[in-house]
């Protein structure tokens, strides 16, 4: 399949320049890919919540469920509930997906739920016009903090760890290989899966030239230790002057929650009987 | 003998005692005599201790309220004495545990029998929560009821020591004489149902497939009834972290097109609206279950009100199509709860099932016949000839539907307002027509329901003065209104409004009288919009729902 199918008519609204397209290429690439691996376009549910990134979903030509702010896991987790054989990925921003929904983040972590969340993370608000989101450095000058912020970011990747998420990884909008590569990944992992991308927003946060300068692909880094992979996380607080780790970060296999809950059995069930029986007990 | 063929029990103890269980094994001792039963369950927020107990009123006629007044009090403690001897005719009957409780002031007429419940527990080596198991025996040989039935009852409720619990009932039942003979009506016993139970069944039988719910009293039950039958009917239920999860869940369940519900009280609902909002844009079908209690806020959680019909009217940013349905009784809240389903799914709107403590935790008497009286009807499924739209305009506003997996569709849906094909858009135009296709759907449902009775009406239909209730107020106003030669209107449906057929109920009517369970008339603000006056308002809002001998009361005072 050639990329160009995977579009709509949708007129893209993004600024030039946005990182927002070196994740829609790469998701575009990833699918038409997986595609040809045999997995069938129909079986994709796109969800997205609301903010620039979520645009995504009306540029791809896939299932999709445009959602409301905060809202994108609950909302990935009952399509994937429901049928377990769709493949469901969640586009959510940072203030979305860590500052609104961040308690979604966490229960969806724990039950690892097998869906992937891919997260632009450009550290500010870009549809609300500037202000400060979770994951803002200290000081940020925004236009509701327009004196610089007075509290530390929080540190996702290791909230996500500690909450049971089974592969967590970071790629950058100034890396489309990376993002592929890490995106496919994520996607084929049976469990829950978030990808943290540094997406730069160049009208509001432009910090392409400081994460080309301190970001390295991680070497020689063992996925499935649970200790390297805080330590990798621990290494760039998302504040601090730090080098920034890129790739995965930890891999693990664990039972997913839907291979928990009850099989579905699509037999017919003669309802009125059965309802009957449970009735005549009450008596 | 009993000279009525009506009278009332009430079983009172502590929490812990296992008050509620035994008012249930009670009534259905009862149902095994053939009468029509209600039980009023009145339980503070708590665990153990506080003061618990229930009502049973048995009558040969059908019935949904309770009486204040009552022929037996059967009190385990001191504190049902005390709080509930003033509800004592001049010839009911007190039993009672004497080695705790100190009779003083009962009046003459009033006969006390006294069984030594901590005596017979210590020496039968049995349990504190078997109290209750001695007490029903001896109402039971007071009352001149067979020893086989009470222990066929005890034997289909009770699953734990149930020898050693026959063997206490056995002595409470040997330790009393019969006083008042209480008469068998008729060889058929009817099941005994909570309202809670009447809508998680009706859900089943127009296709539930998950129920969604974080716990919130009174709607709690029917998460955990649910979830008790979940293998038997092939359910998933679950029970995420908070409100704003189930509802977003459940909308994820509903694009894949699998039937789902969620269930919650006033407080949890407030967590939903935005949920409810996108419902309402996106078009996803969706049951919501909302079980009302006083508040504002926390208010008290294990108690009844009717508060919440503005609210969940008007909740959600934005003006799209809700069904709205208040059932009276279990009967209605089964028939009404799978109509709910099925019209959510038909015109893709949210579709309310409003409820209260009253309705989902009382437990009365249940018609078998309602079973089969209404079945699941499938939603408008696309054609998979022409390209699939997911917002197609078309002249009733609903669009087919597609559900996910599909070869030859892709199935977008959007909180943005959007075109037919699911697109974000900002067009004027589009916009317009979008909101009015939305819209439309209203005009269609209403016209549907027309074929449904929506209005009740009860008592004496010529009477020139009408009681007017909503919900769980039904039992109370309809013997009100026969005992009093009124008539008494009952609208069901509550949004879309059925006004013909309201305006159809007014005939005739000269007076009219409101009665709710809330401090300012919700129901009375609503049909005032629609043009129709309200005389009177009878409103309570104590959080306990009126008795009937307090309503007739309240109704004489009027005039």
């Amino acid at each position: 399949m050639e990329l160009k199918n995977l579009a709509t008519y949708a007129k893209n609204t993004w600024c030039p320049g946005c990182g927002n397209f070196a994740i829609l290429n790469a998701i575009k690439s990833v699918l038409s890919q997986l595609n040809t691996e045999g997995y069938p376009l129909e079986e994709f549910v796109l969800v997205s919540g609301i903010g620039c990134h979520a645009k995504i979903v009306d540029y791809l030509n896939i299932n999709s469920f445009y959602s409301i702010h905060g809202r994108v896991v609950p909302a990935a987790e009952g399509i994937k509930l429901a049928n377990p054989n769709l493949k469901v990925i969640g586009f959510a921003g940072d203030g979305d997906a860590y500052g609104e929904g961040l308690e979604h983040l966490i229960f969806s972590a724990k039950r690892n739920i097998d869906i992937t969340m891919i997260i632009h993370n450009n550290r500010v608000y870009g549809l609300t016009t500037g202000q400060y989101t979770p994951t803002s450095p200290l000081g940020f000058k925004g236009r509701s903090t327009p004196t610089g912020t007075i509290e530390l970011p929080i540190n996702p990747l290791e909230i996500m760890l500690s909450s049971g998420a089974t592969f967590l990884a970071r790629g950058t909008s100034h890396g489309i290989e990376l993002l592929k590569k890490i995106f496919k990944e994520a996607i084929l992992h049976k469990g829950f899966a978030l990808v943290d991308v540094l997406q730069v927003c160049v009208t509001y946060f432009n910090v392409y030239e400081y994460y080309d300068k301190r970001v390295y692909e991680l070497k020689d880094h063992n996925i499935e230790d649970y200790n390297q992979a805080l330590n990798k996380i621990r290494e760039w607080d998302y504040n601090a002057d730090r080098p920034i780790a890129l790739g995965v970060f930890y891999k693990t296999q664990r039972v997913t929650f839907e291979d928990k809950l009850l099989p579905k059995e699509e037999t017919v069930i003669d309802r009125e009987a059965k309802i009957k029986k449970i009735i005549n007990k009450f008596i | 003998m009993l000279e009525e063929k009506e009278f009332s029990l009430l079983i009172g103890g502590k929490a812990g005692d296992g008050i509620d269980r035994a008012g249930v094994i009670l009534g259905r001792i009862l149902s095994r005599l053939g009468y029509n039963l209600y039980i009023l369950r009145d339980y503070p927020s708590l665990i153990r201790g506080g003061h618990t107990f229930s009502i049973i009123r048995a009558s040969q006629n059908r019935i949904s309220t309770h009486k204040n007044k009552i022929d037996f009090l059967i009190a385990l403690n001191q504190d049902t004495i005390n709080f509930h001897q003033q509800r004592l005719k001049d010839n009911s009957v007190v039993i009672y545990d004497s080695d705790t409780v100190k009779l003083e002031a009962e009046p003459a007429t009033v006969k006390t029998i006294g069984v030594p419940l901590t005596k017979i527990i210590k020496e039968e080596k049995a349990t504190e929560v078997m109290r209750n198991s001695c007490l029903i025996g001896a109402f039971c040989k007071i009352a001149g009821i067979e020893w086989t039935v009470l222990e066929d009852v005890l034997r289909k409720n009770i699953a734990k020591d149930i020898d050693l619990n026959l063997k206490i009932a056995q002595r409470g039942y040997n330790e009393v004489k019969e006083v008042m003979k209480i008469e068998k009506i008729s060889p058929q016993s009817l099941p005994l149902l909570t309202g809670n139970e009447a809508i998680s069944l009706g859900l089943i039988k127009a296709g539930l497939k998950a129920y969604i719910a974080y716990p919130m009293t009174p709607s709690s039950p029917i998460l955990h009834f649910l979830a008790d039958l979940a293998k038997e009917f092939n359910l998933e239920v679950i029970h995420p972290e908070s409100e704003i999860a189930v509802i977003l869940m459940a909308l994820g369940f509903a694009y894949t097109g699998r039937k789902v519900a969620v269930g919650t009280s006033g407080g949890g609902f407030c967590l939903m609206t935005e949920g409810l909002s996108f419902a309402g844009m996106a078009e996803l079908p969706i049951v919501i279950i909302v079980g009302q209690r006083p508040g504002p806020s926390t208010g008290l959680p294990t108690y009844s009100a009717q508060t919440e019909l503005h609210f969940i009217q008007n909740a959600g940013q934005g003006e799209f199509i809700r069904f709205i349905v208040a059932p009276g009784d279990a009967q209605e809240a089964y028939y009404w709860s799978a109509m709910a389903l099925n019209i959510a799914w038909k015109y893709q709107i949210p579709a309310f099932i409003l409820s209260d403590k009253n309705l989902g935790e009382g437990v009365v008497s249940f018609d078998m016949d309602i079973i089969d009286s209404i079945k699941e009807e499938g939603a408008i499924l696309w054609d998979g000839k022409s390209e699939y739209k997911r917002y197609m305009i078309t002249e009733n506003g609903v669009s087919p539907l597609a559900f996910v997996p599909e070869k030859k569709a892709i199935i977008k849906v959007n909180s943005y307002e959007h075109d037919e094909f699911g697109i974000t858009t900002e067009d004027p135009q589009i916009t317009a027509m979008m909101q009015e296709k939305r819209l439309r759907k209203g005009k269609y449902l209403l016209e549907e329901l027309r074929k449904y009775k929506t209005v009740h009406i009860y008592g004496d239909k010529k009477a020139l003065v009408s009681l007017l209730c909503w919900g769980s107020n039904k039992g109370v106003c309809v013997e009100a209104g026969e005992n009093l030669g009124l008539k008494v209107i009952q609208p069901i449906v509550l949004s879309p409004f059925p006004n013909e057929e309201f305006k159809e109920a007014m005939k005739g009517v000269k007076k009219l009288i409101c009665v709710e369970n809330n401090a300012t008339g919700q129901l009375a603000r609503l049909i005032s919009s629609y043009g129709f006056k309200i005389d009177e308002k009878i409103l309570k809002y104590d959080g306990r729902p009126f008795a009937l001998d307090e309503l007739e009361e309240k109704i004489k005072n009027l005039s």
